[in-house]
């Protein structure tokens, strides 16, 4: 018994490894093109490990995380932007608006080193404050989950209203280049690309150690029995605005690696809808494993740009569809169903209860 | 002076607008535990259905019949958005009760097809539907002009409260409700046919949402995200008024339709908002679960 548990925890990780070095080669046979469009889906993939912390483990659902991968994304468009103007001029889109001098927000963010760290620690103080005054006061469940919408919906429209600090509707773009490289060459792009991937490996094993650990014991029995959790003494409030700041910051810095690849962050790229489709990444690919929404984001992603190419008006539809196909059929997602199919061949697990889903059965 | 009144009557507006549409969403959530996101694609419907009807009257109906187009709109947009609550209600939301999160993602994602749909159908630019000329014009104080259009919007949901709280607390089915919003269960073991309450109380919802988007031609054009825009501050005053009685859901509208207003008058559009939910989380740790909140011993999960 124990050693198929082994053995398959063996091939599990075998092919985790053979995926990551996948990913490592993979300069080597896309194009340039392909190339970014897989950097980028790895960004997202960044962000929904966090997502995942706070969704699938303890049962928190934010529809705001667009906001904090945008505040991100923003930090590091700041820095190159003002890298791209040169040292003492102005941005652009500020002159057009009658901006004078650099706005003291602008300031920090001349010092790239400066800019990352505020890009990760921004969203995380945003989540914070958020979740202490929220989730303390036991603000739970749904009325969280639209406390966060209104989150993006303030957020984006201030980012629209203040055209001469965000450059409102067009957000900020024509980057040139990063600590003196140029962005647009082969080279650079290759390394972020590679940066990125290493980053998604250090936030996946990182979570994985997180969760393995006490702290992901306690993150699930929130999930599945907060009050019971409370009865034994723990604050939920305290682990729950924990993991919402942590996944705000993972959000932040999948931001930074994404406007790098992309060259663009604007209002749209983080408001209601892309909020929501990256809660459908996680859904499909299995909220409450690690893995899981890492798959699901590339692949929704992919289908994504591969329908939009040819049916742009499709997506739509098929979006709303995968919505409520996973949430009333797959609720595990392609993770659940893996599983699923996995115990049937095997046929050796049958009787196990699933011990890591304790059903509600109390109202 | 004028100024201020114009601000306050404007804030008023708006509140009965949030009234009309948190109203059908307050009594789902309440009694079914249920997040309707496609609360306000049934907003879009009432206000297509509305532009349908009039495009309807411009080819058939002679000018001077004109008029009765919205009259007419408005009993067809409650049936129509109506219809489309119970088959949202038959197809989805019933394999949903109790998970709420799920509800809500899962009506997100039939509020996304709708709202292509509609793209779809009618394109998507906005459409403008012709105000029935009775309302053109206002009612002029001094030097103020109240529109009639906002006026009529404002009496509009004023009737529907009315029409609301009669239902709830004057009539049998009314009383079940209120039996199964307290106690599903124990409403349950007294006979009380629950799956019959939901959906016919759903179905009601759905059409104050019908009501709604039909009331918001009046105010400009329409398109297929029209819903969205209002559908936000429309949960905001459930979570201020909190669940379980209307009175809670009028005080969100009004307090949430003045403020913003307000804000937006002494400063801008945008800082406005950020105003508004600042004061909607200040409020919260005051009162966590809004206004008005049924007492019980259950732990609530």
């Amino acid at each position: 018994m124990g050693k198929i548990m082994n053995q398959s925890i063996f091939n599990k990780k075998n092919l985790l490894l053979l995926g990551f070095i996948v990913l490592l080669i993979a300069p080597l046979f896309l194009t340039d093109f392909r190339l970014n469009l897989l950097g980028k889906y790895l960004a997202f993939a960044i962000l929904v490990i966090g997502l995942d912390l706070l969704w699938g483990y303890t049962g928190v659902l934010s529809l705001g995380h667009g906001i904090f991968f945008g505040i991100g994304a923003y930090a590091m468009g700041m820095y190159l932007k003002l890298e791209a103007s040169g040292t003492t001029k102005l941005p652009d889109f500020m002159a057009w608006s009658g901006v004078q001098e650099l706005p003291f927000i602008w300031v920090p963010f001349q010092n790239p080193i400066l800019a990352i760290i505020l890009g990760i620690f921004i969203p995380l103080m945003i989540a914070l404050l958020l979740g202490l005054l929220t989730f303390r006061n036991r603000i739970n469940g749904v009325y969280f989950t639209i406390l966060s919408q209104a989150l993006v919906v303030v957020v984006v429209t201030l980012f629209v209203g203040q055209q001469g600090l965000t450059g409102g509707t067009n957000g900020l773009t024509s980057f040139n280049t990063i600590f003196g490289f140029s962005l647009a060459s082969t080279t650079t792009q290759t390394v972020i690309y590679l940066i990125t991937a290493a980053v998604l490996a250090i936030v996946y094993f990182a979570s994985k150690v997180l969760i393995n650990g006490r702290l992901g014991q306690v993150l699930i029995g929130i999930r599945d029995g907060e009050n019971r959790l409370r009865f034994l003494g723990y604050d939920p409030a305290i682990f729950k605005t924990f993991i919402y700041a942590l996944s705000a910051g993972i959000a932040g810095l999948a931001g930074m690696l994404f406007v790098l690849q992309v060259g663009i962050i604007s209002p749209t790229m983080m408001g209601i809808i892309p909020s929501i489709e990256m809660v459908l990444w996680v859904a499909l690919g299995g909220r409450g494993t690690l893995i899981g929404p890492v798959i699901g984001a590339i692949l929704v992603n992919w289908a994504k740009t591969s329908f939009s190419e040819s049916y742009p008006d499709i997506w739509l539809y098929f979006l709303g569809l995968m919505f409520v196909i996973v949430v009333v059929f797959l609720p595990d997602g392609l993770m659940g169903l893996f599983k699923k199919f996995q115990k049937r061949w095997s046929g050796l697990h049958d009787k196990q209860p699933d011990s890591a889903r304790v059903e509600k059965n109390y109202s | 002076m004028s100024g201020t009144i114009l601000t306050l009557f404007n804030g008023l507006s708006l509140g009965s607008i949030l009234l009309l549409i948190a109203l059908g969403l307050a009594v789902t959530f309440g009694l079914m535990k249920v997040i309707n996101m496609a609360h306000g694609e049934l907003i879009m419907i009432g206000a297509y259905v509305t532009y349908v009807i009039q495009s309807l009257f411009l080819k058939y109906v002679p000018e001077p019949f004109f008029d009765l187009y919205f009259l007419l709109s408005i009993p067809i947009a409650f049936l129509i958005a109506a219809g489309f609550g119970i088959l949202l209600e038959v197809s989805l939301i019933r394999f949903l009760y109790k998970r709420p999160l799920d509800s809500l993602l899962a009506t997100y994602g039939v509020g996304l097809m709708l709202q292509q749909l509609a793209r779809s159908i009618f394109g998507a630019p906005n459409v403008g539907v012709q105000s029935p000329s009775f309302l053109n014009g206002g009612l002029t104080i001094g030097t103020l002009v109240l529109p009639y259009s906002r006026i009529f919007i404002l009496s509009l949901s004023i009737l529907c409260l009315v029409a609301i709280f009669l239902y709830f607390y004057r009539t049998t089915n009314g009383r079940r409700v209120r039996a199964v919003m307290q106690n599903r269960q124990m409403a349950e073991c007294l006979g009380v046919q629950t799956r019959r309450v939901d959906l016919v109380t759903f179905a009601i919802g759905s059409g104050f949402a019908g009501i709604a988007g039909c009331a918001l031609t009046l105010l400009g054009p329409i398109g297929p995200t029209i819903g969205t825009y209002y559908i936000i501050d429309a949960f905001m005053v459930v979570v201020v008024g909190g669940v379980g009685a209307l009175v809670g859901a009028v005080v969100g509208a009004f307090g949430i339709g003045f403020f913003n207003t307000i804000f937006e008058f002494f400063t801008s559009a945008t800082i406005g908002k950020v105003l508004v939910f600042m004061l909607i989380i200040a409020f919260l740790q005051w009162r966590p679960s809004g206004l008005v909140s049924s007492r019980s011993r259950v732990l609530d999960e």
